[in-house]
């Protein structure tokens, strides 16, 4: 019995190998079959937010210098709309994979680990999210609400809050039950992030605790480093925002994987 | 060494519960190699450990020649896997999912496409290359699930119940396909709760029953051993049983077995006795030949299982 029990404690080591993107080139795959029907949403929904809020809304809104109501939250879009993408992705999608296409189990009786799964479907979920950065970009530009060619960066850069939402997504999908039980992530974790992570209005308006635990909110930090690079004032604490999603990224890359490999592993 | 597939005293434990509790056998190179259990034996468990998805919880797995503890991703390369479900990727068109399939194996992608030709018309499923998924039979779906398992070009085959839910003629399709697998060299291991598909296609067979392999040897020869070379089925009530069965009490080199309102008589091999001598009477009384079922049903006993 002690020997079976010290058997399961001993942990395998993660086995990640490039076979990942053979993952990643799957679900790339899908999507080019699909993409005609899916290229709308991503446009479409930030271009409402930007009229509704930013222009509607925004001309009742003064922000004391100067600034427009709709350059203050165009950034935040950027942040806001491709976290939703790598999480759908990363939730509602890889749970439909595992779940009910059996997918992943298709997988992985190929040379393909686990762990290549998982990491492919990190990657994909962060792609999603690159692609949505994009069009909103293009959108944003065009509003005429991007002030600094620095802006360009948040392209490369729109990958690591992609991966870090992807995580986050796909450890909350390694241990839900069912398709609806995913609403509960969305609710809890992702609608608030897109209201209390500084997009819609400056964080310095709430009370000190508050802004304290918006430092917690991941959001928060990939909306400061895009509101500099939109707006050319890019400052050192930015630095301090990429480190705090490079490690949060790692933390929730680990337990994707040893909760997803727990999961499927048996 | 010729054993492509060697297990030693294999377990497979979930938690407390023991799906395969120590089974030994091995499968040499180029034959057809049947496991052969009733529902929740513990055939997919013992393939699932074979085909490195599921972890061997003690005991020796080796798959040409490599223990599946260290290294999964070569055996894996190596085999050609049907899983008892087909887990086809709906998103994707029946070209596309072999394309997509062979990509997992790092293969060229010209020599895939060539290997998508061949396998899709072994199958007969060249026309219906463009067709979804969703589109497909069961049979259809079966058939492709089979074909994409050759986009590696295996020398060994691990199919799951390759058959089950076919109609006749699927079933026989799928059958000479196998065969024909077969004669260009590839080993296979199958499982199947089908007798006449274990007499017509392996060329050893192992009875597993509650995780433990109770007997094994070639259809034939388990046929023989244990089911004899004839059987009498007699049906009938009640009231005449007792006579009948003090009779056949008497009678030597029988075996007889009652159940519910059938009383079997297994003649064996080489007694000399003539069974419509005994005059066997009932409302309904068939003489045949001992299959594999006899056999099976015989080892296994007659209640569920599970
Ligand atoms: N993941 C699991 N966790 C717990 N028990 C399991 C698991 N997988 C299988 N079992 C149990 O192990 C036993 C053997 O199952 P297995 O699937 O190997 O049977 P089988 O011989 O393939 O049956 P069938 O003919 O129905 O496919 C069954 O009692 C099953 O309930
Ligand atoms: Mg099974």
């Amino acid at each position: 019995m002690i020997d079976i029990a010290l058997r399961c404690l001993t942990i395998r080591r993660p086995d990640v190998s490039l076979r990942a993107l053979r993952v990643w080139q799957r679900n790339r795959d899908v999507y080019l079959r699909l993409w005609k029907s899916e290229v709308i949403w991503p446009v479409v929904d930030p271009l409402i937010t930007l009229l509704a809020l930013g222009i509607g809304l925004g001309g009742l809104v003064e922000l004391g210098d100067n600034r427009e109501y709709v350059d203050f939250i165009a950034p935040g879009l950027l942040a806001i709309w491709p976290m939703w993408a790598a999480a759908g992705e990363c939730g509602w999608g890889s749970f439909f994979r595992m779940e009910n296409h059996r997918t992943f189990e298709a997988i992985v009786a190929t040379p393909v680990s686990i762990e290549d799964v998982i990491t492919g479907e990190i990657l994909w979920g962060a792609t999603r999210a690159l692609i949505s950065a994009t069009y909103i970009l293009v959108i944003i530009a065009a509003f005429g609400t991007v002030d600094s060619p620095l802006a360009v960066l948040i392209l490369p850069l729109a990958v690591l809050p992609g991966i870090m939402f992807a995580s986050i997504a796909l450890c909350y999908t390694s241990i839900a039950r069912s398709i609806s039980s995913l609403n509960y992530f969305f609710a809890v974790f992702i609608t608030p992030q897109f209201w209390l992570g500084g997009v819609f209005f400056p964080l310095d308006r709430l009370p000190e605790w508050a802004q304290r635990a918006a430092w917690f909110i991941p959001v928060t930090h990939v909306v400061n480093i895009y509101r500099g690079l939109t707006s050319g004032d890019v400052e050192w604490s930015h630095l301090g925002d990429i480190a705090w999603m490079l490690v949060v990224t790692a933390i929730f890359y680990t337990i994707a994987v040893l909760s997803m490999r727990r999961r499927l592993v048996q | 060494m010729s054993d492509i597939i060697h297990a030693h005293e294999l377990v497979k434990r979930y938690g407390t519960f023991t799906a395969v509790d120590g089974v030994s056998f091995s499968v040499r190179a180029g034959e057809c190699f049947g496991f052969l259990g009733a529902n929740g034996a513990g055939k997919t468990t013992t393939i699932r450990m074979i085909t490195c998805v599921s972890p061997v919880t003690s005991g020796e797995l080796t798959v040409d020649g490599l223990d599946v503890r260290r290294d999964p991703r070569r055996i894996k390369a190596a085999l050609g896997v049907v899983p008892q479900e087909n887990n086809l990727d709906p998103d994707l068109s029946v070209r596309q999912n072999l394309r997509v399939y062979g990509r997992y194996f790092d293969l060229e992608p010209r020599l895939v496409e060539e290997r998508i030709d061949e396998s899709l018309a072994l199958f007969q499923l060249t026309e219906k290359q463009n067709d979804r998924i969703d589109s497909l039979s069961s049979g259809l779906k079966r058939r492709l699930t089979i074909a994409r398992s050759l986009i590696n070009a295996p020398r060994i085959m691990v199919l799951d119940e390759p058959t089950t839910g076919l109609d006749p003629q699927a079933r026989h399709l799928v059958w000479q396909k196998l065969r024909y697998l077969r004669s260009q060299g590839v080993t296979m291991l199958l499982t199947t709760h089908y007798m006449d598909e274990a007499a017509h296609l392996c060329d050893r067979i192992v009875i597993i029953h509650q995780g433990k392999i109770i007997v094994g040897g070639s259809p034939g020869g388990l046929v023989e051993r244990f089911g004899g070379r004839e059987v009498v089925e007699i049906h009938m009530g009640d009231a005449e049983r007792g006579a009948l069965m003090e009779r056949l009490a008497a009678a030597e080199g029988l075996m007889v077995e009652e159940v519910e309102d059938i009383v079997y008589v297994y003649v064996l091999e080489g007694d000399g006795i003539d069974p419509s001598a005994l005059k066997l009477e009932g409302s309904k009384v068939v003489y045949r030949q001992a299959n594999l079922e006899d056999v099976f049903l015989r080892l296994t006993g007659r209640g569920l299982t599970e």
